[in-house]
């Protein structure tokens, strides 16, 4: 490398850790060793409501090599009644062993912990478990609205302003819909896994998750032991998308440490991940849209129903993120939620957004379809210049600029806006577009720099690299800031010791991290001049984003993007292929143009797969789903997938402390209605109903 | 996951004599079913033979100008015999429409046409299922079916072979060769699979500690002008939805041979006789093709959530059969 040592931040650079993770020398929770290490293998409920009445553990306690067996007669008491860092009471579900109830199917009802990870398996299926059964309740349907209530989760669940029905009436063209998305599921690559010892008096687990800091303060709250006697450490995540918190398995493996007094892991097995790990709630939503001939709005009635389990609250807000989209003089928004016997909803990928763009940008398209008018040209009439219900500024807004470029690069001028009129062969040819946008949060970050006195800089922060690229990322805002070489500089994240830093959640991660490490990275340059002598110890200064963030001033911050797909249909057989993909966005400072294409290609991937493959079955009679594995939850394969393109437009934003917006989340958001809106172009039938499944193709028919 | 014993066979015979007739052993071939079945708890041999190495690697013409496909053959080198793609198309192209290449490596003749059903209710141990569990009932009939039987079901059962590669061989008339302790025997492939009926846990009729040695093709110039069609909620590596085998020999403008077999309709690869009966002499054009399907599909007694299937399959055999058509003019 030259001395070139300006401009890290905006060039491509691989991942630091990549050749340790294609090597397999980065180890994975489930994978680092302990001496003395147990395998605790956790026992799911059979029934979806009741209570246990007995468990035969005298069977499973003499099977090889068990060492105990955990359920709510002996295991440890956990506390549950404090506020967690994320401002909520912990999900019930983390109380572990604590009472007979079972309030869905795939409950945990015992650990059963044993030599090795097979014996631990075999007595754990071998644990004869007695219930007491009741009935349960788990059809979710958009008929649930009348026992739904409202709630705030993280977004107000009711906005009202102005008279809908007088905008509904005053309206020349008036789009009333109903759309639904089914109960979706993450699971990343990497099962949830964690390894927990007591050592010297203090308790260190070994986990994956989004957070070394907010599990490490969830699990000395529930075991009520002094924070500093905590340690998480998560070196590297082979992907969260929402579901890794503290869940079941953290829990599980610190009691069975604290009664072994022995390093214990705990490995959730695929099918536990569908019961244990959180899903995006299935959603029923209505769009109502008033406009004038001309396509400008007059009203946008938004309102979505989500399930949650019978004991604790978790919204969807998927009606939320219309809030700051549109104008319109009358705008409701309003997400409510219904109580069923399953597990706790939890983030699922751009909660709230990824499902109700699918509502909002599908009922975009129907009124441009009424109206005569280009789905672009109609999102440029109803561009709001205020956030449309706060009246708030907007930070930099460059939506319309994707639509311009995507159009652009994509080929959409000139299209031909008569649905179902392309055919090539059996298939039918259409092409939509959508638009995406997500909130740019972020949260209160602390950094320490240390300059080395070899000429070598540490960053250390608490930050999850969740395969987000985030350490790599860290690196190249260190360098640009210190103007050094890359190469020069060395980033220690995922461990709690390191300090109270952002979660990877919210698309929040790099924008708080990267602030802190650059306030962190300023300071260094300022108290350290040029050629000053570094003793052996290094320099150490340090950063904390809180006072920066408190003064950021109240702005309408998002990042957006528009969606573009083509898509081809056979009529005939209702298989829907899409042939080519493109996402232009604006998202503020990329950092590493590498990892974010990753970032925004991962997320219209999923897009593609909610559109067309993912649902989560529940069986009504037994409360639990059906085929829950990778075998029968379908997720796009390679060959779904054709060729997709992803690049952003400028987007500076002066004002901005930062400049960095998140994103990992915006890529999803829009993209099932790009595709569902080309099914539409491609056949004339609207699909408002997701997944477009073939059947749903084919019972639909078709104009040709 | 229960501990097995493990043991290799080199030869037929001391493969059979291994096994002994134990029904808690199984034979392994590419394990890509079993060993997963093994992992849920489905499956849970106390000891496994091991066949992968038994001399039944090779595709060799038979004596009656057909050929015979050794049972330890695997997926991938089926589709990719020349013998096959030639005179059989349809069976190359159904082979290549399962799994991933990674699987179709594993994968052995004789495995796939034991494989089990991929009904999510006789996956998932915790749920009742007449064929994992006799007796224990069938959630699929009042539960999610969309992907179940609509052909020869009954009340007991209405799961689906997943098989792509014994549709095709439904359509070509194959038969499976096996050996137990006391010999050599063979069985049409129209009745290597049992009826559903009561006991949808007995699903084949060969018997008890039988190893599968090989597949026997008939002769069939029909083949030669032959196809696979799949349907499927994804473009790779799924399960059909529904699936059609199709061979066809048009003269003068008439149907003079047709072969047609679907798959994810039914307990086993469904030959659609009525359909082919319906077919031959008659022309051969669409109105014709939709007709003879709707001959076959009469007897489909679809459920609440997978009638689709019915309308599926009729397109399917419209559709295949022409592009037959259609080729063999040109």
């Amino acid at each position: 490398m030259t001395t070139a040592t300006r401009g890290a931040v905006g060039t491509a650079h691989p991942r630091v850790e990549g050749r340790d993770k294609v090597t397999g020398a980065a180890r994975y929770a489930g994978e680092i060793p302990f001496a003395e290490l147990a395998h605790g293998w956790l026992v799911l409920s059979t029934v979806a409501r009741g209570r246990i009445r007995a468990l035969d553990t005298d069977a499973v306690l003499a099977m090889p090599g068990v060492l105990t067996v955990l359920h709510h007669h002996n295991a440890p008491r956990v506390d549950t009644d404090y506020t967690g860092m994320m401002g909520s009471p912990p999900d019930p579900t983390v109380g572990l062993f604590q009472h007979d109830r079972v309030p869905h199917m795939g409950w945990p009802v015992a650990l059963v912990v044993a030599e090795t990870s097979e014996q631990a398996r075999e007595a754990a299926e071998a644990l004869v478990v007695h219930y007491d059964r009741e009935p349960h309740d788990v059809a979710f349907s958009a008929g649930r609205e009348a026992e739904a209530y409202a709630l705030d989760g993280h977004m107000p669940a009711v906005v009202e302003k102005g008279d809908l029905e007088a905008g509904l009436a005053a309206s020349a063209v008036v789009v009333d819909a109903e759309y639904t998305t089914p109960e979706e599921h993450h699971n990343p690559m990497e099962p949830h896994a964690a390894a927990a010892r007591w050592d010297g008096g203090r308790l260190e687990v070994v986990d994956s998750n989004q957070g070394t800091g907010w599990v490490a303060g969830e699990l000395a709250s529930l075991f009520s032991l002094d924070p500093a006697s905590v340690r998480v450490r998560s070196e590297h995540v082979g992907g969260g998308f929402g579901s890794k918190g503290v869940r079941a398995h953290q829990v599980a493996a610190v009691m069975a440490a604290t009664v072994l007094q022995r390093p214990v892991r705990v490995v959730m097995t695929r099918r536990q991940m569908f019961s244990l790990a959180g899903h995006r709630s299935p959603t029923a939503q209505r769009v109502r849209l008033g406009a004038d001939a001309d396509g400008r709005l007059l009203a946008l009635e938004h309102r979505s129903l989500n399930q949650t389990s019978a004991f604790y609250d978790f919204v969807e807000p998927s009606a939320a993120s219309s809030r700051s989209m549109y104008a319109a003089d009358a705008h409701h928004t309003a997400s409510r939620l219904v109580k069923l016997d399953v597990p706790t909803p939890t983030w699922m990928r751009a909660p709230g957004e990824a499902s109700g763009s699918f509502a909002l940008e599908s009922a975009l398209d129907e009124l441009a379809e009424r109206c005569g008018i280009d789905p672009i040209e109609l999102r440029v009439r109803n561009e709001p210049e205020v956030g449309p219900v706060s009246g708030l500024p907007f930070g930099s807004r460059n939506l319309i600029p994707c639509f311009r470029e995507g159009a652009r690069r994509f080929g959409w001028d000139g299209r031909d806006p008569r649905p179902g009129v392309r055919r090539e062969g059996r298939w039918l040819l259409g092409t939509g577009t959508a638009a995406a946008s997500f909130p740019t949060l972020a949260m209160p970050s602390t950094a320490a720099l240390t300059a080395e006195a070899d000429g070598t800089f540490t960053v250390r922060i608490n930050a999850a690299d969740i395969g987000t690229g985030a350490r790599t990322a860290l690196t190249l805002v260190a360098a640009d800031v210190l103007e050094v070489p890359a190469d020069r500089v060395r980033v220690r994240i995922g461990d709690s010791d390191l300090g109270a830093a952002s979660i990877a959640g919210g698309s929040a991660g790099t924008r708080s991290w990267g602030w802190a490490v650059t306030a962190a990275a300023q300071e260094l340059r300022r108290s350290l001049p040029p050629g000053a002598d570094i003793p052996p110890e290094g320099v150490t200064v340090r950063s904390n984003t809180a006072e920066a963030l408190g003064a950021l001033a109240q702005k309408e911050r998002h990042a957006y993007g528009a969606q573009f797909a083509e898509v081809a249909v056979d009529p005939a057989t209702g298989e829907v292929r899409v042939r080519r993909m493109l996402g232009l966005f604006a998202a503020g400072r990329i950092v590493n143009p590498l990892t974010a294409r990753n970032q925004f290609v991962g997320g219209m991937i999923w897009g593609i797969s909610m559109a067309l493959h993912e649902e989560a079955v529940r069986d009504r009679a037994s409360g639990g789903l059906y085929g829950a594995d990778l075998a029968g939850y379908h997720v796009a394969a390679h060959a779904d997938i054709p060729h997709i393109e992803a690049d952003w437009v400028d987007d500076p934003d002066p004002d901005d402390p930062v400049g960095i917006k998140g994103i990992g989340e915006v890529g999803i958001v829009g993209a099932a209605a790009a595709v569902a809106n080309a099914v539409w172009h491609a056949t004339g039938v609207r699909h408002r109903d997701l997944p477009i499944r073939p059947d749903r193709v084919l019972l639909a028919g078709g104009d040709a | 996951m229960r501990e097995f014993g493990y043991q290799r066979a080199y030869d037929v015979s001391g493969a059979v004599a291994l096994l002994d007739g134990d029904g808690e052993a199984r034979f392994l071939g590419g394990g890509t079913n079993l060993v997963d079945l093994m992992k849920t708890g489905v499956e849970r041999p106390a000891r496994l033979v091991d066949v992968r190495e038994l001399p039944l690697n090779r595709v060799e013409p038979a004596e009656d100008g057909g050929l015979r496909i050794g049972a330890t053959v695997t997926n991938s080198d089926l589709a990719a015999h020349l013998e096959v793609r030639r005179r059989y198309p349809a069976l190359a192209q159904a082979v290549l429409a399962g799994a991933s290449g990674q699987l179709r490596n594993m994968a052995t003749v004789g495995g796939n046409l034991l494989q089990r059903t991929r009904c999510g209710y006789f996956a998932d141990v915790t749920s009742p299922c007449n064929k994992r569990d006799p007796g224990s009932g069938c959630p699929a009939i009042t539960g999610e079916h969309h992907n179940h039987a609509v052909l020869g079901a009954s009340g007991h059962c209405v799961a689906t072979h997943p098989s792509d590669m014994g549709v095709a061989l439904a359509a070509f008339d194959a038969s499976v060769s096996y050996e137990t302790a006391d010999g050599a025997g063979k069985l049409p492939l129209a009745d290597f699979y049992l009826p559903v009926g009561e006991t949808p846990h007995l699903e084949t009729a060969l018997p008890p500690g039988a190893l599968i040695t090989g597949v026997t093709l008939p002769p069939t110039a029909t083949a030669a002008n032959s196809r696979y069609r799949k349907v499927r909620e994804r473009a790779s590596y799924a399960f059909a939805i529904g699936s059609v085998a199709a061979a066809l020999d048009v003269r003068d403008g008439l149907v003079h041979d047709v072969r047609l077999a679907f798959g994810a309709v039914a307990s086993r690869p469904w030959r659609a006789r009525a359909a082919e009966r319906a077919l031959t002499g008659s022309p051969a054009d669409a109105e014709h093709f939709a007709a003879a399907a709707d001959a076959e599909l009469a007897a489909a007694r679809p459920l609440p959530h997978n009638g689709y299937k019915v309308t599926l399959m009729r397109n399917l055999v419209v559709a295949v059969l022409s592009e037959l058509a259609e080729e063999a003019a040109r």
